[in-house]
């Protein structure tokens, strides 16, 4: 009976309690957003911007958490207000898409060429400009190297 | 020239070509006394709908760059309001540009100073970087033509209004 109970209860408790943590994942934090957008006037990232623009857009910000806006939509409400330059990384597309793809093509070339290097030099044997081995004197030398050492001969 | 070197030289111009774009993009700007005011339409900030410079060829038109939280703005509002009252009409008019500011605070800015004349929106600073703009407050006296004929990067006050700026307006009498 007790078993009967317990698991309708379990599942109950599962429904009521998968929306609460649903919301404390989303709620938004100033101290994150801070993190990721621009104060537009300083130039620099709002987290270290203390002027009355910021302090205006830290207020739009914590106004807008009070109301239970998600990051997301804070963000966009921000870029709605101050353009894209608001936000601190690039958006993905357009011109600025260049910024993420740019590094990974230079990446990817940068490590082709560093393969195609490391084959080839294995397909070589070797350093291909390595010293040369040492070869043998010449039949004249040689016989030329005996008759001195004959004439030293004691 | 081998495969390897057009490759080289390839990379290379991509790169140069990014920094010209760059440099291009974001290089400086705006307007000097004599140069073509920059006439790019912008949201109105009360309403909907854009409004841009262009709409008032053939008037004088005193364009003011502001922002809520700019102190200085709010010492010259009254006595650009002052200003619209007098000279404002058909031949003249003085135009808002609130730049990088909230919607609403730029609107509570017009409503708590009581400006009548028309209010434009640059929420990303689009237009103070066309103008070439340092801050927050400047003004710019465009004349019929789109000629910017007066600047003054600070703000205003009723001394520079009357002695600098009325002269160049029709019906004035100093």
């Amino acid at each position: 009976m007790r078993g009967r109970l317990l698991l309708p209860a379990l599942a109950l408790l599962m429904l009521l309690g998968a929306p609460a943590v649903a919301t404390a994942e989303e709620r938004a934090s100033l101290s994150e957003i801070e993190e990721q957008v621009m104060c537009p006037v300083c130039g620099t990232l709002l987290q270290l911007a203390e002027s009355p623009q910021a302090q205006r857009e830290k207020a739009f910000i914590r106004r807008l958490i009070a109301e239970g806006k998600t990051e997301g939509q804070i963000k966009d409400a921000l870029v709605v207000e101050y353009g894209e330059e608001v936000l601190a990384l690039p958006p993905d597309s357009g011109f600025s898409l260049s910024a993420y793809v740019v590094p990974i093509v230079a990446f990817l070339l940068a490590a082709i060429a560093l393969a195609m290097g490391v084959m080839r030099w294995r397909r070589g044997g070797g350093p291909r400009d390595a010293a040369p081995r040492a070869a043998g004197p010449s039949d004249d030398d040689a016989e030329r190297l005996d008759a001195d050492l004959a004439r030293y001969d004691l | 020239m081998s495969v390897r070197s057009s490759i080289a030289v390839l990379a290379v111009l991509a790169v140069v070509g990014l920094l010209v774009f760059g440099l291009v993009s974001k290089g400086s700007s705006g307007v000097a006394l004599g140069d073509p005011a920059p006439t790019d339409p912008l949201p109105r900030l009360e309403g909907s709908g854009e409004g841009s410079l262009a709409e008032y060829k053939g008037q004088w038109v005193l364009v003011n760059f502001w922002a809520s939280w700019c102190i200085p703005c709010k010492e010259e509002a009254p006595a650009l309001e002052q200003f619209q009252s007098r000279y404002g009409g058909p031949g003249f008019t003085v135009l808002g540009i609130d730049s990088r500011d909230l919607t609403g605070d730029g609107r509570a800015f017009v409503e708590r100073y009581g400006l009548s004349y028309p209010q434009l929106r640059d929420g990303d600073g689009s237009a103070a970087h066309d103008f070439g703009t340092t801050g927050v407050p400047e003004n710019y006296l465009v004349d019929p033509s789109g000629k910017v004929r007066w600047l003054l990067r600070g703000p205003v006050g009723e001394e520079h209004l009357r002695e600098q700026v009325a002269p160049f307006l029709p019906g004035s009498d100093s």
